[in-house]
């Protein structure tokens, strides 16, 4: 790797957040993953999944956009990263969709 | 070397740009372990189960491995401002996190053995174990790579005006932060609504 930083590299580094705003998102962190242990412990019903989902998919942006810097990169950081997430969505997706045309079948 | 000879055509840093495209083909490495872990998820061949997830111990570890995210953030924060000495400090934090980490991963594995979850059990150990055993594997990666910068940091290999290489390996150690956040959600705290339902 080169001794200097470019000046792209420069302009990005000038634009980081605070030691302060990370140390913010850690909380905020900290505590989703409480509200995601709480429902180990807790009865949510219906809404426990889908709580679940959210709390990860908000986590999950909370890391890529802070830590990860995707808020104040450039843009073509985030298409690569979404799209490999897409990809692996759309596995997923089709695994789900097995499973339940799995289920289905095995119920008629 | 010249500033701006490490850039693409599009202006961009080519080993940051190397290291996002390793880091989205690598969301289908686990995407894809990650799907046959559902499709298995119930099939125990008569083995332990979902029952089996220790969830609070889970959810102490899964926390460690969170906040060394906020430490590796911070080290990449200070290594920006050319402050090496708590660069090193903030390394070393997110390398024994990691460790902490790995080590609890060993722990629950130890267990699971112990009660029966041998790797060829079923397909859902099989499936269980290539998922969280991959991950952990990147973690143990993880931490070679921040203690190979600390190193090189003392040696003068790193330089303060270089926080581009503190920032490469927090962007490794960040999506293997996120890949724990999504299999935590999805492999242990799911299946403990769902399947035990």
């Amino acid at each position: 790797m080169s001794a200097t930083e470019t000046p792209q590299q420069e302009a990005e580094h000038g634009h980081h957040p605070t030691a302060r705003d990370y140390v913010n998102i850690a909380v905020i962190l900290g505590i989703l993953t409480a509200l995601e242990v709480s429902t180990y412990f807790f009865e949510f019903g219906p809404l426990g999944v889908p709580m679940l989902i959210v709390l990860m998919v908000i986590k999950f942006l909370l890391v890529v956009g802070w830590f990860m810097h995707l808020r104040f990169d450039t843009k073509v950081f985030s298409r690569l990263m979404y799209t490999g997430l897409a990809f692996a969505l759309v596995l997923y997706s089709i695994t789900l969709a097995a499973l339940y045309l799995d289920n289905f079948s095995a119920m008629t | 070397m010249a500033a701006g000879a490490h850039e693409t055509s599009l202006g961009i840093d080519h080993r940051k740009l190397g290291m996002w495209t390793f880091l989205g083909s690598e969301f289908l490495f686990f995407g894809a372990f990650l799907a046959t872990f559902l499709l298995y998820v119930q099939t125990t061949a008569g083995g332990p189960g979902v029952e089996i997830f220790d969830i609070p111990f889970t959810s102490i570890s899964s926390f460690v491995l969170l906040m060394s995210s906020l430490t590796m953030v911070l080290a990449h924060n200070a290594h920006t401002q050319g402050d090496l000495r708590r660069m090193r400090m903030w390394i070393l934090a997110t390398a024994g996190q990691g460790a902490v980490f790995l080590g609890g991963q060993v722990f629950e594995f130890n267990v699971f053995v112990r009660e029966g979850l041998t790797f060829g059990t079923s397909p859902f150990a099989t499936s269980f174990y290539v998922l969280t055993g991959f991950h952990g594997a990147h973690v143990f990666i993880g931490i070679l790579l921040l203690l190979t910068l600390y190193t090189f940091s003392l040696t003068g290999k790193v330089k303060p005006n270089q926080p581009l290489k503190t920032e490469m390996i927090g962007l490794y150690w960040h999506f293997v932060d996120i890949v724990w956040v999504v299999l935590f959600t999805v492999v242990y705290l799911i299946p403990e609504l769902t399947v035990l339902d």
